[in-house]
């Protein structure tokens, strides 16, 4: 096991280095670059901003250098649309805000997805199923730009609960409404996968065993079925993670929130290629890291797979 | 001395889609104290159906009537949380396909040790040791350590043996082993049937054993009733049955088991297929595949009489029959 965990962070490496390779390269073949506006610029001052931000040199040699400062200094860079800021400073400021309303929108989907599910599925056929499966495709038709002004407009102007925006150092109040809109988009699918999961289980043998024991009902299903009926929703929640913690523009821009979502968003837009950069290696790294939990999870949901 | 289990009128029923179709009809019988009793028929003769609904364990669209007296308490009258105080306590039960019948994500001793702590209230260490001990006792080697294993790490021999010592860890009155052997090898069956002999008299167990394969039924039953369409149509004991059968169907499956001392080419089959529940044959449900059937099997349908030495059949044929000999 360790072994295993091991292993797959020395394999992180090279994989992180091409995931930077392969960005640095496509983000420089789009058109334009950082500095390119409608206003014109005299050549000399645009050479000036280049050797300021190493644009001079060789495409090899800035990836080299980029390389360099990320790996033995841990420096991303500054910001090439934000004179005064580094990259550093854009994730150290988004990151957590954006980790805090992910994290949260990913336990409450989790938890209201997986509930929904097994009872649906054990009161399969029940009013409490088609409750269940109603209320998720409904949850899940309603995309979250639509979700989020319609919580607004529902909890903000009409009963005046919750703060429409803003982060406020996070106070509760602030993060409810994005973990709302956030969530809703995903426990849906967690629900509905749970239930096929969990019906096809609570068909199988075992179950049947299990029942024939005299386990009372709660522990059948707790007991026996949950942990197997678990397996194909924890391999749907790793990436569902990494998409909720590394923060969506919608909520960013609903919710004036100031994660790193939008911030993503405009680095691509303006070419700040190392804002855009950071990002990726961020995403990168939460991307292999879930991948990395789910496949311990799936050890210890699923013992004949040995790591 | 009373019968440990009593069935009247055990009605088993399926809502189909815009059906009923019964499964079972009506069956009667008695299990005594100890004895094994071998429920023989094909697939569809409603053997396995009959005792899932004693158990509490027929499918959604299930319906189950009659009474099933397990001394003077009716299992059918019992709400799902009562039958749970005697499903795997007084009655116990094994299925036909041990490769999934444990839970795969459990390991063994958590999965034997449940059962003592729901029904004996032991404390979850006592409840490992005697699962260990009873994993010894079913031939299971090196039980200790087997008892940390996960079911995919035994064999299909070794995981019906985990099977059978979850069903007797509560010495039950009445274990139910519904095609125990079907998917074993044939090695393994013997060995299995001599491991169900010796522990069902250790314990005093009843043991029903429902089967299509005659030859585990020569082996370890007492009584056989020989079920066919939903109803049984011959009941007696082994011996009767093999040497006397008074049923056609019983003969025809007798004359269908392959025998070590004949060297027939073909087998014997009994000809035409099993009847469809929903549309079983008018009369006797068995007369389109019968070789002695005449008018009056068409019309009417023969009804469980009693013969001597307490057996009983289902047929209106009298005198002897001659296999293979059709009219």
């Amino acid at each position: 096991m360790i072994q295993f965990i091991l292993k797959r962070l020395a394999v992180a490496i090279p994989t992180l280095l091409v995931l930077i390779v392969v960005s640095f390269f496509l983000m420089k073949m789009a058109p334009g670059n950082p500095f390119a506006g409608e206003k014109t610029v005299p050549q000399s001052v645009l050479d000036n901003i280049y050797a300021r931000y190493g644009l001079d040199k060789p495409e090899w040699q800035q990836l080299a250098e980029y390389i360099y400062n990320v790996v033995f200094r841990f420096d991303f860079g500054p910001s090439f649309q934000y004179r005064d800021r580094t990259v550093n400073d854009i994730i150290a400021q988004g990151f957590p805000v954006t980790f805090t309303y992910g994290a949260w929108a990913f336990v409450a989907a989790s938890v209201i997805g997986i509930a929904l599910g097994v009872v649906a599925a054990v009161r399969q056929n029940s009013w409490a199923d088609y409750l269940s499966v109603g209320f998720s495709i409904g949850a899940q038709v309603v995309p979250n730009f639509v979700m989020a002004p319609i919580l607004v407009l529902v909890f903000t102007l009409w009963l005046r609960w919750l703060p429409g925006g803003g982060w406020n150092g996070g106070h509760w109040s602030n993060v409810v409404l994005p973990v709302v809109a956030l969530a809703t988009s995903y426990f849906a699918n967690i629900a509905r996968i749970t239930r096929s999961s969990m019906l096809e289980v609570l068909g199988s043998n075992y179950i049947r065993t299990a029942r024939a024991k005299g386990l009372p009902g709660w522990k059948v299903i707790f007991g026996h079925a949950l942990r197997p009926a678990l397996l194909p929703v924890v391999s749907y929640l790793g990436p569902v993670f990494v998409g909720m913690v590394t923060g969506s523009v919608v909520i960013d821009l609903y919710f004036s929130t100031g994660g790193i979502g939008q911030a993503f968003v405009n680095s691509a837009l303006n070419r700040d290629y190392s804002t855009i950069l950071g990002i990726t290696i961020l995403l990168g790294a939460l991307t292999i890291t879930a991948n990395l939990v789910v496949d311990v999870l799936y050890a210890w949901i699923d013992p004949k797979i040995e790591l | 001395m009373a019968p440990v289990l009593t069935v009247k009128d055990l009605s088993v029923r399926f809502a189909l889609h815009d059906s009923v179709v019964t499964a079972v009809n009506n069956l009667n019988f008695t299990l005594e104290a100890g004895e094994t009793l071998a429920v023989v028929g094909e697939s569809g003769s409603g053997k396995s159906q009959a005792f899932l609904a004693l158990m509490g364990l027929l499918a959604k669209n299930g319906s189950v009537s009659g009474q099933a007296l397990l001394g003077d308490v009716d299992l059918l009258a019992l709400s799902k949380t009562e039958l749970n105080q005697y499903r795997g306590r007084d009655v116990a039960m094994i299925f036909q396909d041990p490769m999934t019948s444990l839970n795969p994500a459990l390991r063994l001793k958590q999965q034997l040790a449940e059962v003592l702590v729901l029904h004996k209230g032991q404390d979850q260490k006592q409840a490992e040791t005697s699962a260990i001990a009873m994993l010894e006792r079913v031939g299971i080697p090196e039980p200790a350590k087997r008892a940390n294993a996960y079911p995919h790490q035994l064999s299909g021999g070794m995981r019906q043996r985990v099977m059978i010592a979850m069903a007797l860890l509560c010495q039950p009155k009445i274990l139910i082993a519904d095609e125990p052997t079907t998917a074993l090898d044939v090695t393994v069956q013997a060995q299995m049937l001599d491991l169900f002999k010796t522990l069902t008299d250790d314990f005093g167990t009843s043991l029903v054993l429902i089967t299509h394969d005659l030859g585990v039924v020569a082996g370890v039953a007492d009584r056989m009733m020989v079920m066919y369409g939903g109803r049984p149509v011959e009941k007696g004991t082994v011996d009767d049955l093999f040497y006397d059968p008074r049923h056609p169907y019983t003969l025809g499956l007798l004359h269908s088991t392959p025998h070590i001392a004949k060297r027939a080419e073909r087998l014997d089959p009994i000809q035409g297929m099993p009847p469809s529940l929903e549309n079983l044959p008018k009369g006797c449900s068995f007369h389109p595949r019968c070789a002695f059937a005449f008018d009056r099997c068409l019309a009417e349908r023969p009804a469980l009489t009693a013969l001597d030495n307490g057996r009983e059949k289902a047929c209106f044929h009298e005198g002897p029959m001659r296999y293979g000999k059709v009219a």
